[in-house]
């Protein structure tokens, strides 16, 4: 009877801690869950190529960011989600400024065709597809510090639950189709040169696993998340700059928690934490994360109006 | 119910994927891949008889005559390239494609590719000292050259220079032997290209391989392999589009050769080599700032990075004299006890507050900064989409790529000549709480190099394309204001950077104007 296990699911395209929370949980018809998440990050180690090196210019890179969020229980099988961050970024030490503002707004529709309990067991199938697009008007070609890629993305993911009795484990693997970018240079260089201000932008692989503990009350996971960049990315060069066609790999590892609070059981507070083991032209970062989330029934409200 | 919201959930996830897939056409559309065939109106059949920069005369270096185009050889020379027409293939296509765009300006780009590659500056020992690139031991770490704003603007010039130098001795003997064409020896022959009126003996593109080859090898050792490459698609193209035989092209790389031979010997005794001074220099150059009582500048690299080649200032131009430096030298800059001073930071520091949009782009369209073609590179950009226009012989491309590098050459000279001999700090060096919004470069403030380059490059491209004067004077402007919205660069800087470019820009012009070329 998973249906009733109320899920805010939080997609924040940030290349840096290209962070997709999936969970294998829908939100029941006609509840709208939203809320917000503060997010930290940062860095003083990254890998140029798989060269992994600090660099006294930068110190340590922070990001922070504060993102809406928003899921819509169309039916007990349908999901419409939503998230927009604000994000701020900046460096500790050497002379460039760092940037902020709104990054890239997200939207996915997450689907259940199948569920099945047999005994203690319930198996789950789900199918979400998204689409996410800047909507400012920030650079992408300003890395490390900007906001984000700035390429429209579509994604796909195929996800897998599994749960028995409160243990649970949830496998996804999502196609992330990138769209070209343009830049406010009309030549660039990656391994080649080109004389064009737009980017073709690699797509990107992800895989994610979890396990944990999962009541009407608590979710406790662990999460293995694999993030690998498809062909046409290159890598930085020794002292060179970073660029958004980059290939950035991330393996990470990390613990999401989710508690619902007894006396509203409308509001629940969601933490966690992740760390890169081991990336590509990227940052080594530390993530830490933290939100509050408030369930409306929008069909009772409605009744009491009719009321 | 249920069915609707299946079906509902699966059409949006197919409409989904299907507009994705066919929506995202990854091409890219690339403006020199749109370039025409070169089909100059004018030959310029008289530039044997323009100045050259080093050749003392055309004629030199000497060039045998050729083989008459009635003779057996000169048949079979005609056979091979029918035979590789007969079996041309799309790879070979693609190669007439790209040179026949013209070689001065296809060198050019490959040049560009050469300096964006190569534009890395070292990574630190780890006791945080900097290691050297070294052309004696070009491969090892770090890879030589880095090639830098300075670096780069003479690697330009000395290429630009030899391949005008080149064309001029290749006029000369095109007129001298006045062999004709494949084309117009057998009638019966397709040319791939538009045919030219000029006599065919050298090849002017094989001129330019063998002469852009040779000063390759020497400005960037490790990337032979890859210059040859691209040398020997050009042999090819000339003999496959029929413009050319086998002897015209085997002529053309024998007598650039040996030209590159006087611009390699120039090269090796310009100064380059020592322009990157030695500690007690460097140390020098601070204690004798100080002594002025002015703030001298620190390197803002951590760790501190040595100043970025002090001594450039004192490279042999090809224009200019030592004297003539020393006379173009801007003004000292405000004393940064001055009012003045403290009024220009102040305005750099509201740039960083208040960084607009429109800023932050033009900041960033003209940073060319680590891993790009640099600031001259980005003027050889613009004047080679500016000449595509013009239909130029390949004698007068190599004309005016030469003026205009050797322009920029001249900027890189004079303006590092007034960084070194004013040595004034940075605007965050003197205020840490300015940020910048491009990196900080590793040397002195004094005035603006991409003021220098773009004036320069302005002025140049004004007296050659006058058309165009004025998109190329806003176009210097903006690249100057830049550097201010940056944060990076005072108004003084850019102001005086700019006036400085557009003087030593004015030896170009004046060459101009006495090379018999207008």
């Amino acid at each position: 009877m998973k249906k009733f296990y109320l899920s805010c699911l939080l997609l924040t395209s940030l290349f840096m801690n290209a962070q997709t929370e999936i969970d294998g949980i829908m939100m029941s018809k006609n509840n709208f869950c939203f809320g917000a998440v503060y997010q930290h990050s940062s860095w003083d180690e990254y890998w140029e190529g798989t060269f992994k090196r600090e660099n006294l210019n930068l110190g340590t890179v922070y990001t922070e960011s504060v993102t809406l969020n928003g899921n819509y229980g169309v039916s007990d099988k349908l999901n419409i989600i939503f998230s927009l961050p604000y994000v701020e970024t900046k460096a500790s030490a050497g002379t460039m400024g760092g940037q902020k503002g709104l990054q890239d707004l997200s939207l996915t529709i997450k689907y259940m065709p199948f569920e099945k309990t047999i005994g203690k067991a319930t198996y789950s199938l789900y199918a979400l597809g998204g689409l996410s697009a800047p909507i400012s008007d920030y650079s992408a070609d300003y890395l490390p510090l900007s906001l984000g890629l700035k390429s429209k993305t579509a994604s796909l993911r195929l996800m897998g639950d599994y749960q028995n009795g409160h243990f649970f484990t949830t496998l996804s693997g999502a196609y992330i189709k990138r769209a070209n970018i343009i830049i406010e240079r009309n030549s660039y260089y990656t391994n080649q040169m080109y004389y064009t201000n737009e980017v073709d932008m690699p797509d990107a692989i992800s895989v994610n696993y979890r396990i944990g503990y999962r009541t009407n009350r608590l979710i406790a996971e662990a999460v293995l998340d694999n993030w690998v960049t498809q062909s046409g990315g290159f890598d930085i060069t020794t002292n060179n700059m970073p660029f958004p066609s980059n290939t950035m790999n991330a393996l990470k590892i990390g613990v999401n928690t989710k508690y619902t609070l007894k006396k509203i059981p409308a509001l629940s507070i969601i933490g966690g934490y992740n760390f890169v083991l081991q990336g590509r032209n990227i940052g080594q970062s530390n993530t830490f994360y933290g939100g509050i989330f408030y369930i409306l029934n929008l069909k009772k409200a409605t009744q009491e109006n009719e009321k | 119910m249920k069915n609707k919201i299946q079906k509902i959930a699966y059409n949006s996830l197919v409409v989904l994927f299907l507009t994705v897939n066919y929506s995202c056409s990854d091409e890219l559309n690339e403006r020199n891949e749109l370039f025409p065939q070169l089909n100059p109106t004018n030959t310029d059949e008289l530039a044997g008889t323009w100045k050259t920069f080093l050749l003392t005369t055309p004629d030199e270096f000497s060039l045998d005559a050729p083989i008459p185009t009635n003779a057996a050889a000169f048949t079979r020379e005609i056979n091979e390239i029918k035979s590789y027409q007969a079996s041309i293939t799309p790879e070979q296509k693609k190669i007439i494609k790209y040179w026949s765009a013209g070689g001065v300006l296809r060198w050019n780009e490959i040049m560009r590719t050469l300096v964006a590659r190569h534009n890395r500056p070292p990574y630190q020992n780890e006791d945080g000292t900097y290691p050297t690139p070294s052309p004696a031991n070009p491969f090892a770490n770090p890879e030589f050259p880095f090639s830098n704003p300075p670096y780069a603007a003479r690697a330009y010039a000395y290429v630009s220079a030899a391949q005008y130098d080149a064309m001029i001795a290749t006029w000369h003997y095109k007129k001298l032997y006045n062999r004709a064409a494949p084309f117009t020896v057998d009638a019966t022959l397709p040319v791939l290209i538009p045919k030219s009126g000029l006599p065919s003996y050298p090849s002017e593109d094989a001129v330019l391989a063998g002469v852009t080859v040779e000063l390759l090898k020497l400005l960037f050792p490790t990337e032979i392999a890859y210059i040859q490459e691209k040398a020997e698609e050009q042999k090819l193209y000339r003999i496959i589009s029929g413009a050319n035989v086998r002897s015209d092209v085997d002529a053309g790389i024998i007598l650039g050769r040996k030209i590159a031979g006087k611009f390699i010997a120039r090269a090796a005794s310009d100064g380059t080599g020592a322009a990157i001074g030695n500690q007690a220099l460097w140390t020098q150059l601070e204690t004798q700032t100080a002594a002025t009582g002015e703030t001298p500048w620190i390197s803002l690299d951590v760790p501190a990075r040595p100043p970025m080649l002090p001594l450039f200032g004192k490279v042999k131009s090809f224009l200019m004299t030592p004297e003539m430096v020393v006379a173009s030298r801007p003004v000292p800059p405000p004393s940064t006890k001055s009012q003045q001073f403290a009024k220009e930071l102040a305005e750099v520091k509201s740039y960083g507050k208040n960084a607009t949009k429109k800023n932050m782009q033009i900041v960033t369209f003209w940073a060319d900064g680590v891993g790009t073609y640099t600031p001259p590179g980005h003027w050889n950009a613009i004047a080679s989409e500016s000449f595509v226009a013009l239909n130029y012989s390949e004698v007068r491309w190599a004309r005016n790529m030469a003026l205009l590098n050797i322009a920029l050459m001249d900027a890189a000279i004079s303006c590092w000549d007034a960084k070194y001999t004013y040595f004034n700090p940075r605007p965050s060096q003197v205020d840490p709480s300015i940020k910048t919004l491009t990196g900080t470069p590793n040397f002195p403030s004094y005035v603006s190099g991409h003021s220098t380059f773009s004036g320069a490059a302005s002025v140049v491209l004004s007296h050659l394309v006058p058309e165009k004067a004025k998109s190329f004077i806003a176009m210097a402007k903006e690249a100057s204001d830049s550097r201010m919205f940056g944060c990076i660069h005072y108004r003084s800087d850019c102001e005086k950077g700019l006036e400085l470019g557009e003087k030593v820009g004015g030896f170009a012009v004046a060459r101009a104007l006495i090379d018999g070329a207008e």
